[in-house]
């Protein structure tokens, strides 16, 4: 079954990814939970997003188009990537999921990915 | 806080256990006393601030809870058994003076009704935690790291199966007992390891185990003290809690054991440990929780200036792994392989062990690390760095792996 494992970094963590001190730890703890989880024989694909402020949300209102800068929701943590992962249930996303850098000082959140329904 | 509040807090936090264990020995039924009794915690949180705390809240609650219980099984109108049962039960007959009343303590049994065989071993810890500790499906769910949705259902999978199964509210025969004992006391060692991983950073709420298992270890062996393996275990526990200070730095970084600074053990806790290994080895009836202890015993004696004798843990660790063959005991033989006999030896007793079963048990890649940095290679240490980094939960271990990992060329 098909899980989203979404990383919810606070400010500080995105910070962490470029200050001198900090990056290599960070990016250190991030390659070796993407190695583990390759060794691991899993089918993971995902991505790194840029910080929250980098954002920008669009929503049309009567057809006008209402552009704004930012996230959409404005919280403390922010989405900053995900991956999809293929494991047999919930339980075993979830202890992935601890294994993530970020469950440490952060938050992570598994979904399930719900397949698209068949279209005629 | 009202007093009155505090009050009904601490009758939940001490008798939560005992009087849920009284009320199904009685009734049969999990679910239905533990409805019961939550009505009556509900009822004595509205009446006790009024009223003032009752000369005796346990015997108050239990007599509420009873009430509750009788007329559930009234309007249900199938339990004709239970509602007799319940009304003429000597404890609790309306003769009683409920400032006197005293009932049996039932929690040991309800142990071991919650180990039944018929019940699903993955959910005899949980069902343990909820029924003597009142834990909630979540709280339970966040330690296993299950949803609380799944460990919801296995919970009440499990209660409706003690109901309709009609599993036998006692301690089993002397036939049934050993394989029984032994899942209550994993059992608790599994709460205790719970609170143990999470000694930093980790959930706050689960760094309470530690002192439930040790409390619910305790009752076994008062409530049992001719087995020596809940001797065993409790001195297992204790040894492990009198390090507890010594596993991290103050600023929370994490201390290997033979680094661990020997003054912060707490001495108290060894002596009795040493105490209770001493009363089970007295039985002559050796198990896994009294070898783990005298493993554990083994490695304090640095604390008395000495150096632990190295082949007798390896020893120790042969015997444990003839009565329970866990991977945990493997890597740990062969960590203290590695100070008795030197690195290479301990790589070649780590690389015995089948490579599907270590894939993702990160003990085994941290101390492979270790091992081959050791043994100055360098390339094949920093791939199994790699490898115990991406598989840590805890941060503190985590940085402590990527500081020697970095110390590699």
């Amino acid at each position: 079954m098909q899980y989203a494992i979404l990383i919810y970094e606070t400010e500080q963590a995105f910070g962490n990814r470029t200050d001198a001190a900090q990056a290599e730890p960070y990016w250190g703890a991030y390659q070796a939970y993407a190695g583990a989880l390759k060794q691991a024989g899993l089918d993971t694909s995902g991505g790194i997003l840029q910080p929250g402020h980098t954002g920008t949300t669009v929503r049309l209102k009567q057809g006008q188009r209402q552009v704004q800068d930012g996230p959409y929701a404005d919280t403390k943590e922010q989405l900053g990537g995900f991956i999809l992962i293929d494991v047999p249930d919930l339980d075993a996303a979830l202890d992935w999921a601890a294994r993530c850098p970020a469950a440490s000082y952060g938050a992570v959140e598994v979904r399930p990915v719900l397949p698209a329904p068949a279209m005629a | 806080m009202t007093t009155a509040r505090r009050g009904v807090e601490i009758a939940a936090r001490t008798a939560y256990g005992r009087l849920l264990a009284y009320l199904v020995s009685r009734s049969r039924d999990v679910m239905a006393a533990e409805d019961a009794l939550g009505d009556a915690f509900v009822a004595a949180l509205r009446t006790w601030p009024e009223q003032g705390m009752p000369p005796n809240p346990e015997a108050w609650l239990l007599l509420a809870a009873r009430r509750k219980l009788i007329d559930a099984a009234r309007r249900a109108k199938t339990r004709d058994k239970v509602v007799h049962w319940l009304e003429t039960d000597d404890c609790t007959t309306a003769s009683a003076a409920p400032e006197e009343l005293t009932f049996p303590d039932e929690r040991l049994k309800l142990l071991f009704v919650c180990a039944h065989p018929a019940i699903d071993a993955s959910v005899h810890t949980p069902l343990m935690l909820q029924t003597i500790l009142g834990l909630n499906a979540h709280q339970i769910g966040s330690a296993f790291l299950v949803s609380p949705t799944t460990m919801g259902q296995r919970l009440v999978r499990a209660k409706a199966k003690i109901r309709d199964a009609g599993i036998a509210f006692e301690i089993p025969e002397a036939a049934e007992l050993p394989a029984r004992l032994q899942a209550v006391l994993e059992a608790i060692y599994a709460v205790y390891t719970l609170g143990w991983d999470a000694v930093a950073g980790g959930d706050a709420r689960h760094r309470g185990f530690t002192a439930e298992a040790l409390w619910l270890a305790r009752l076994c062996v008062d409530l049992m003290p001719e087995e020596p393996e809940a001797k065993g275990l409790l001195a297992l526990m204790l040894f492990c809690e009198a390090r507890a200070e010594a596993r991290r730095t103050t600023a929370g970084a994490y201390v290997p054991l033979s680094e661990q600074d020997t003054e912060l053990w707490s001495q108290g806790m060894v002596h009795e440990a040493e105490q209770y290994l001493r009363q089970a080895a007295a039985a002559q009836h050796i198990g896994r929780f009294q070898l783990e202890a005298a493993i554990q015993s083994a490695h304090m004696q640095r604390s008395r200036g000495q150096a632990p004798d190295w082949e007798a843990i390896v020893l120790l660790y042969e015997g444990l792994l003839q009565v329970a063959p866990t991977l945990g005991a493997r890597v740990s033989q062969a960590a203290a392989i590695a100070a008795a006999q030197g690195f290479a030896a301990s790589l070649q007793a780590l690389e015995t062990i089948p490579p599907d079963a270590v894939k993702n048990y990160q003990p085994y890649w941290a101390l492979k690390a270790h091992l081959l940095h050791s043994l100055n290679q360098g390339t094949a240490a920093k791939t199994a760095y790699q490898r115990a980094i991406g598989l840590s939960e805890d941060a503190a271990v985590r940085e402590f792996l990527l500081g020697r990992s970095r110390q590699l060329p």
